[in-house]
């Protein structure tokens, strides 16, 4: 690997491109669930609203945030990963990543992520940018730890 | 003589690279580098004469106490104090200031009291403010700043009342560079009765200091931003308020007069400098301020200048487009700090950016949160220069900017 390449943690450019064009960012109207993340150094913050169908599929989940390339991308690349999952399987694939992320480089097993959530695994060859890649992952915890309570669309933090 | 290329082989670290680039270390505001002679400083302490000092007859301890005071003669020199005496060691400008709130503004600041600050002071010269405000239900101002990140000089005077107890400003601004008039406004203080206060964290370090002909009442500032090892600072108090203030910390070393019932303080300086000091690290600060010396703090002041010079109009030619560079751009009043935010490009991403090609920059609010954001940004990229770079680096710097934008925008390098 080259040892000057930028491009080993902005791999493949899914970070950069989902970063340009993050997904799933028109806030809902009704949703069931909000989570929000803030990292106090930088500022950098990420909310997200879930709508389920019936008590436990998550159906759609938009966020919003305002941070950097890592951060944004991580968000944009999350929303993408849990729609279609119930709320166990996005905390358990949230544990996991959780855990991939915090892991000496090298430890990951080929193939533990499938598809573009691989890319954010390339932030680790940037220690101090992981939490970058974890905050919306933060955010998705809070979310998904208030499942059941019934959040009426005033009260979101914008 | 100032030879920029001389005074790198004096730094060891400035040989490093950085993922195969030299490294460009433009984060002196943070903390600098610190000069071969510094090191051997320490190290000749602790090989050599390391034992506790004020303590004991033995040749060692005698040997470390003459150090170790001498330290201080030298930095009293530095920025012409009327006495060593009246230079009393901290950890860092944080902790002396910290000193001062608790001391002097216990004693002196009262119910409906007014102090009166700058927007952009770092976080050490407001915090301790608006705890000390808070205690004593007293009031917090600050003056105005403009566009182009000076202060609003034409409305001191109204600020300043005759309830107004303490100004304090910074002289050099770490987030935007801005050189303060820092004699006119301790003027303005004195002519209402208020102290004077001066955070020399960026100036002491970038400037000649002259406490005399400035003026004020507390200066304060850090070792480590000043070629000093971390851990060591400095406060200065004019003799007449030293001497009314009470201790901050008491114990050991303080001490004059000790029964089981209570105690009485050591002279000047040492009243306010309780347990074992920092014994080293004064000495590493005192071969810091011979090195300066050896320098000229009128020279370093003249390159940094001219770096800064050089920078904005290298910045101008590059008119990076929706890069917004903050602060003055007059270089007269102005340090070698550049703090700019690119609209569409994240200052993390930056940051990193630029670390690949070994330009070490600090991105982030630069403990200036309020500053920061009344910039309407929530964190910038801050390069800032010291007396070991160059116009090169400089180069380098806006040559990294301009390929990260190109790179973040259209992701091609
Ligand atoms: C203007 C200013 N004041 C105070 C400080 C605090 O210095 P220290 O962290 O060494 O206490 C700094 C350091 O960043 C500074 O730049």
């Amino acid at each position: 690997m080259d040892q000057n390449n930028i491009d080993d943690i902005y791999r493949d450019r899914v970070i950069l491109d989902h970063c340009r064009n993050p997904r799933n960012t028109s806030l809902l109207d009704h949703f069931d669930l909000t989570g929000d993340a803030i990292n106090p150094f930088c500022g950098d913050e990420v909310h997200f609203q879930i709508g389920l169908r019936g008590e436990n599929l998550i159906e759609r989940i938009q966020f919003s945030g305002d941070g950097c390339a890592i951060n944004m991308a991580s968000g944009s690349l999350l929303s993408e990963a849990v729609t279609g999952l119930t709320v166990k399987e996005a905390t358990q694939l949230s544990i996991r990543f959780v855990e991939s992320m915090r892991k000496p480089i090298g430890e990951n097993a080929e193939g533990e992520f499938i598809g573009e959530l691989s890319a954010l695994i390339s932030v680790k060859n940037f220690p101090v940018r992981v939490k970058c890649a974890l905050l919306a992952w933060s955010a998705l915890e809070d979310a998904l730890s208030k499942n059941k309570s019934t959040i009426e669309p005033d009260s979101l933090p914008m | 003589m100032f030879d920029v290329e001389k005074i790198r082989d004096d730094f060891p670290i400035l040989s490093k690279t950085i993922y195969g680039n030299p490294l460009v270390y433009l984060d002196n505001a943070a903390t600098s580098q610190k000069p071969r002679q510094v090191i051997d400083a320490l190290v000749d302490y602790y090989e050599n004469y390391n034992a506790n000092v004020h303590r004991g007859v033995h040749t060692l301890s005698m040997e470390a106490t003459d150090k170790f005071e001498d330290a201080r003669e030298k930095v009293s020199t530095f920025i012409n104090s009327e006495s060593s005496d009246l230079v009393v060691w901290t950890r860092n400008a944080s902790e002396s200031l910290n000193l001062i709130a608790y001391s002097w503004g216990e004693a002196n600041v009262h119910e409906g009291d007014e102090i009166l600050l700058t927007p952009m002071e770092h976080h050490s010269n407001l915090v301790p403010w608006q705890e000390l405000a808070r205690r004593k239900n007293a009031v917090i101002k600050f003056i105005p700043m403009r566009g182009n990140g000076t202060l609003d000089m034409d409305k001191v005077d109204e600020l300043i009342t005759e309830r107004t107890v303490l100004v304090s400003a910074v002289h050099m601004s770490n987030a935007l560079g801005t050189i303060n008039p820092v004699r006119e406004l301790g003027e303005k203080a004195h002519q209402q009765g208020a102290k004077f206060l001066v955070d020399g964290a960026q100036s002491v370090p970038h400037m000649p200091t002259n406490v005399q002909e400035l003026d004020c009442d507390f200066l304060v500032f850090s070792g480590h931003k000043m070629l000093g090892p971390t851990g060591i600072g400095v406060l200065y108090v004019k003799r007449d308020i030293l001497n009314t203030m009470e201790p901050f910390l008491t114990g050991g070393e303080m001490v004059l007069d000790v029964s089981y019932q209570e105690a009485s303080w050591a002279d000047l300086p040492m009243k306010f400098e309780a347990g074992t000091p920092n014994i080293a690290d004064s000495i590493g600060l005192g071969s810091a301020v011979d090195y300066l010396n050896s320098l000229g703090m009128e020279n370093v002041r003249t390159h940094e200048k001219n770096l800064t010079t050089y920078a904005l109009n290298r910045f101008k030619k590059a008119d990076l487009d929706g890069m917004d560079l903050f602060g003055p751009d007059d270089p007269e009043i102005r340090g070698g700090v550049f703090s700019f935010n690119t609209v569409d490009v994240h200052p993390h991403d930056l940051g990193t950016f630029l670390d690949r090609k070994g330009i070490a920059v600090r991105t982030g609010h630069h403990c200036a949160m309020p500053l920061v954001r009344s910039l309407g940004v929530a964190a910038t990229v801050r390069a800032s220069f010291y007396l070991y770079n160059t116009e090169r680096e400089v180069d380098i710097l806006v040559d990294g900017v301009t390929e990260a934008l190109r790179y973040f925008r259209d992701g091609s390098e």
